[in-house]
């Protein structure tokens, strides 16, 4: 995947979730659209990503990434 | 002419609630006031004869041969015209009667053709009926007079002939046009004898105003305008009633067939007048463009080949789908489990789509599944299941003829949904006031006797802001309806809104900067939604393809609350879906993170339901979407695909990517009527049946599920379900349904919103609007009326975020899509009909300013640069554009409109941004390499080797 791509997206949902939710919930809401929405492999990428820095993400969204359960392997 | 087997009333049915008692002919009956003595004759059997009536139009009294007798009053009034009274008693049936008609129908037979026999209407004339039914067999007035005779006949349309030698100029085409349509293209010019049918100013129908819908020919009740079909084929012998396979409005229709030596042929389509989405009115592409589906481009038998440089090779069914299905075992042994997933067809029946979304779940053992609807409609079930509590529109179409104030944002309803639209224009010229938000000046902006009260010609790309400015004012206008907030909203989310929404920095005057449109204008249209009794949005693709579509899907909802405009008939929001079965391809879980009835996969209760019924463990994490499946190929972790009915290739934006990503797959199975542009990059060919060769369901933008009846047997043998069984069975995972309706029995056991729907109730039914359950058996036209489906409603904070894809000196217009009347989506059905004579190209709308300063005349070809590709296109120059914005269509797969768009998308569903492209429009000279290659790439053999 790009991940200049995954860390476009992840950014946008942040944006959204950053007026519509408290600063509290925000990580939160951004990581439970990401549980959601987001296909295993992706959201593998994004955590790797952010465990490197995660350069480009907002925030909010290093934040969620955070938050984010690592898939099982499979 | 009507269709076969309908009884027409004469007039239309009255609606009051009070009835009166009658006499007619000896017979006594309760009939509703308002009714007209024709159609109480009618509801009591008796046949009052008839030519200027027809009971989907007005009554008109011209034609003098319903005339009846009234016990106590003088003369012998029109029946058609007249309306019972209580008591009274009338005949219809008298000596006197008997002359008068005989006298009539002498006259006009004396002008009419006797070439009855080698008419194309012959015994389906009203005009050859009624004089037999007077009993006219000459006339007195010989044939030596005048006579509208040896008048040119006007072919010019390519589906209908006129014949004014055959004309008895009852009016009844006019009226259609005016009453029905809602075009008014057609009228009666001169006066007396010389009176005559005119399309707009004495044109040839080709060139006048008509959008060939078609209700003026069926009105005709003589051949003086009559199908060309008819003329070639003969007239029908039999019908099966069916659902269109076009947009959204779901027009229900009946296939009119003739058996020939060749088999069963479809001689016409018939508008269904008993049709709850239609009400017997249809378009040119629904009646009329069926050609299609025997088109020679037809493929008939599977083809496979290794490589897709190969020539295609012809194989048998059980060759081509064990050849699949070999191959996608060997890529999932290979890479994994994950690495393959379907496609399901927003064109294919519910059941269709429920076995593909199957097949993936069950058989590849994923949630790698997903449909079109990612690409035109996924914001509207992201953001009206947060908001409303379910992912469809609120109402019914007839909800429009209760509307005071219709808004109409992003959609183009008289291009893209003309059947509703004539509806909607039925009720604008009852008086409904109309706003439209549309950056291009659409077909509703000034239409005859109509024209929107508020066009707020807003800047692509600017939604939000604008329904932001509007729910401003709504706010701090004082324009909101406490009482119904406080029943039936969440309290914390409409306070917290409420704060957002009245910032100055949503006032109408600021975001005039973004929006290009004047605050007083934003102002007063909100006052008028606001403050109407029952105000209705209806909404299309220029709402969620959008970076911020689901956000603005829930800003409609926000304002719609606010104003207490949902939960009855005559308001609601309403999506315009474009394709037939977008909602239903949704409904039936073909989404990567959710089971039909939008349940999500990580639910542990509903994925054992299902796990249940299918024997088979499930996937609980989500799949992947479509343009993750382009990013996946690429990367190499996502490698087959199974694509039923859609064409990728053409229909996704940015096609330089989606190409690449088709083309890196090992193994992709194209199921289809014809060979598409993604066929280009498949491996394996299925041939697919059109709507006419299966039987199955459709859902349309109402939730409104419609049968399809199967008219022909499958060209190719097999229906598309049947397909995907076979190929199911050969991955290793067996189906076994014998018929759709099985297919239905299932869906309904396992999706809530379904429970009570068969094939029994929608053949006693004629149609059922879900949720159709215990709650509701017979179906639920109208949603959330005693609360929202999510209980309380709630408010979503919609800031308005600009989209990254901005103008600059290099890219300075912005290019917005849509589409036309007579082409429907990619193209592939109405491209292969007599459609393309009055769409044969994309063309460039540009406004005049923007052309003039780049040297660009009517008809040039100009080049089209973003930052995703280039194309060409030939322009044409009108001020419908606004300056600084160009826009066009994409139906045909040459002019390559996706490969300047985009792959920015919305932030919660990844539905593509087609709406806004930055692009620099040039003047050219010749076609560019793009096109070049792509007409190449069309041009290959296809087949080399035969079975």
């Amino acid at each position: 995947m790009h991940i200049d791509h995954l860390v476009k997206m992840t950014n946008e949902i942040a944006t959204f979730f950053a007026s519509e939710s408290t600063p509290a919930d925000a990580p939160r809401e951004v990581a439970s659209h990401l549980t959601k929405f987001w296909d295993p492999r992706m959201r593998r990428e994004i955590i790797a990503y952010g465990q490197q820095g995660g350069a480009g993400l907002s925030d909010l969204a290093r934040s969620a990434v955070k938050l984010l359960v690592l898939p099982a392997p499979r | 002419m009507y269709a076969i087997g309908y009884h027409d009333a004469g007039t239309p049915a009255s609606v009051s609630t009070k009835s009166v008692r009658v006499e007619i002919d000896g017979q006594s009956l309760q009939v509703p006031e308002g009714t007209s003595i024709m159609r109480a004759a009618s509801a009591a059997g008796v046949s009052v004869p008839k030519l200027c009536a027809t009971d989907t139009l007005k009554s008109f009294g011209s034609c003098r041969l319903c005339l009846v007798e009234i016990e106590g009053r003088k003369g012998y009034p029109a029946s058609c015209t007249t309306q019972v009274a209580d008591g009274m008693k009338i005949r219809t049936q008298s000596p006197k009667l008997s002359e008068l008609r005989h006298g009539v129908m002498e006259l006009y037979i004396s002008d009419h053709p006797l070439d009855c026999v080698t008419c194309p209407a012959n015994g389906h004339c009203e005009l050859q009926n009624m004089a037999e039914v007077c009993g006219v067999t000459e006339t007195r007035y010989g044939l030596a007079g005048e006579r509208h005779a040896g008048l040119e006949k006007d072919q010019t349309n390519p589906y209908f002939v006129f014949d004014p030698n055959m004309c008895i100029a009852c009016s009844r085409c006019v009226r259609a046009c005016d009453e029905t349509q809602g075009t008014l293209a057609l009228t009666m010019a001169g006066r007396g004898f010389e009176s005559q049918i005119s399309a707009s100013q004495g044109q040839d129908f080709i060139d006048s105003e008509c959008v060939s819908c078609g209700a003026c020919v069926e009105a005709c009740p003589t051949a003086a305008l009559s199908e060309t079909t008819i003329a070639v084929q003969g007239q029908p012998t039999r019908s099966v009633a069916t659902t269109c396979a076009y947009c959204g409005v779901g027009c229900s229709f009946k296939a009119e067939i003739k058996d020939g030596p060749k088999g069963a042929e479809v001689v016409r389509m018939a508008p269904n007048r008993d049709g709850h989405a239609n009400h017997g009115h249809a378009c040119v592409k629904g009646r009329f463009a069926f050609g299609y589906a025997t088109h020679p481009d037809r493929v008939t038998r599977p083809m496979i080949r290794k490589r897709i440089s190969d020539p295609w090779r012809e194989v048998s069914w059980d060759e081509a789908i064990g050849y699949a299905a070999q191959e996608f075992k060997r890529i999932q042994a290979e890479h994994g489990k994950y690495s393959v997933g379907g496609i399901t067809s927003s064109r294919c029946t519910n059941e269709e789509t429920f076995l593909v979304q199957k097949l993936v779940r069950a058989a590849f053992a994923n949630n790698n599944v997903d449909t079109c609807a990612r690409v035109c409609h996924s914001p509207t079930g992201y953001g009206l299941k947060h908001t409303l509590g379910e992912s469809a529109g609120t109402q019914e179409f007839d909800s429009v003829m209760q509307a005071d104030v219709i808004m109409v944002i992003g959609a183009n309803p008289t291009e893209g949904h003309p059947v509703f639209a004539s509806q909607m224009k039925r009720r604008l010229r009852q008086g409904a006031k109309l706003i439209i938000l549309d950056p291009r000046a659409i077909g509703l902006v000034r239409a005859p006797h109509i024209e929107a009260d508020y066009h707020l010609q807003l800047r692509p790309g600017t939604n939000v802001a604008l329904i932001n400015a509007l729910a401003h004012v709504v706010v701090t206008e004082g324009l909101t309806r406490d009482d119904y907030i406080t029943e039936r909203c969440e309290a914390a989310s409409y306070a917290k809104w409420k704060k957002f929404i009245a910032d100055p920095a949503n006032s109408p005057e600021q975001t005039e900067a973004a929006t290009g449109v004047p605050a007083a204008l934003v102002r007063a249209a909100a006052r008028l939604y606001a403050g109407a009794d029952n105000g209705a949005i209806y909404y299309g693709l220029g709402v969620t393809e959008h970076s911020q579509g689901s956000t603005m899907v829930m800003g409609i909802a926000n304002l719609a609350m606010a104003t207490g405009n949902l939960g009855r008939a005559g308001v609601g929001v309403s999506p315009l879906r474009g394709q037939n079965n977008v909602q239903g391809a949704c409904d039936m879980g073909s989404f990567p993170h959710e089971f039909s009835g939008y349940r999500h996969v990580s639910d542990a209760t509903v994925r054992g339901l299902f796990e249940s019924a299918w024997h088979v463990p499930l996937e609980s994490e989500p799949g992947l979407r479509i343009p993750n499946m382009f990013d996946a190929a690429l990367d190499g972790s996502f490698r087959g695909m199974y694509i039923q009915g859609e064409d990728l290739a053409q229909s996704d934006p940015n096609t330089n990517h989606v190409v690449a990503a088709l083309t890196a797959l090992e193994c992709l199975v194209v199921q289809d009527l014809f060979l598409n542009e993604t066929a280009k990059y498949a491996h394996v060919f299925l041939p697919g049946s059109s709507f006419l060769e299966k039987d199955g369901t459709f859902t349309n933008a109402e939730r409104r599920i419609s049968r399809v009846r199967k008219a022909i047997e499958p060209l190719a043998g097999l229906q598309d379900w049947e397909v995907t069984m076979k190929l199911s069975k050969a991955l290793g995972y067996e189906m076994n349904y014998r018929h759709p309706s099985e297919i239905m029995d299932e869906i309904a056991r396992l999706t809530p919103t379904f429970t009570g729907v068969s094939y029994e109730k929608l053949d006693r039914l004629g149609s059922i609007q879900w949720p159709c359950n215990d709650a509701a058996p017979d179906g639920t036209p109208t949603m959330h009326v005693s609360q929202f489906v999510r209980g309380k409603g709630k408010f979503y904070v919609t800031e308005y975020v600009p989209t990254d894809e901005r103008t600059s000196s290099r890219y300075p217009l912005i290019l917005t899509t849509g589409r036309v009347l007579s082409q429907y989506n990619v193209g592939a059905q109405t491209r292969r009909t007599a459609n393309n004579r009055w769409h044969d190209e994309d063309r460039l709308e540009i406004h005049p300013h923007d052309a003039e300063s780049r040297g660009i005349r009517e008809g040039d070809w100009t080049g089209i640069s973003s930052r995703a590709g280039d194309t060409v296109m030939r322009a044409t120059l009108t001020e419908r554009v606004q300056p600084g914005v160009v826009y066009t269509t994409f139906h045909f797969p040459e002019s390559g409109a996706n490969v300047v768009t985009t792959d920015n998308s919305d932030w919660a569903t990844n539905c593509p941004e087609y709406k806004v492209t930055a692009v620099q429009v040039a003047l050219v000279s010749q076609p560019d390499t793009w096109r070049a290659r792509s007409k190449a790439a069309r041009q290959r053999p296809r087949v080399t080797e035969t079975q």
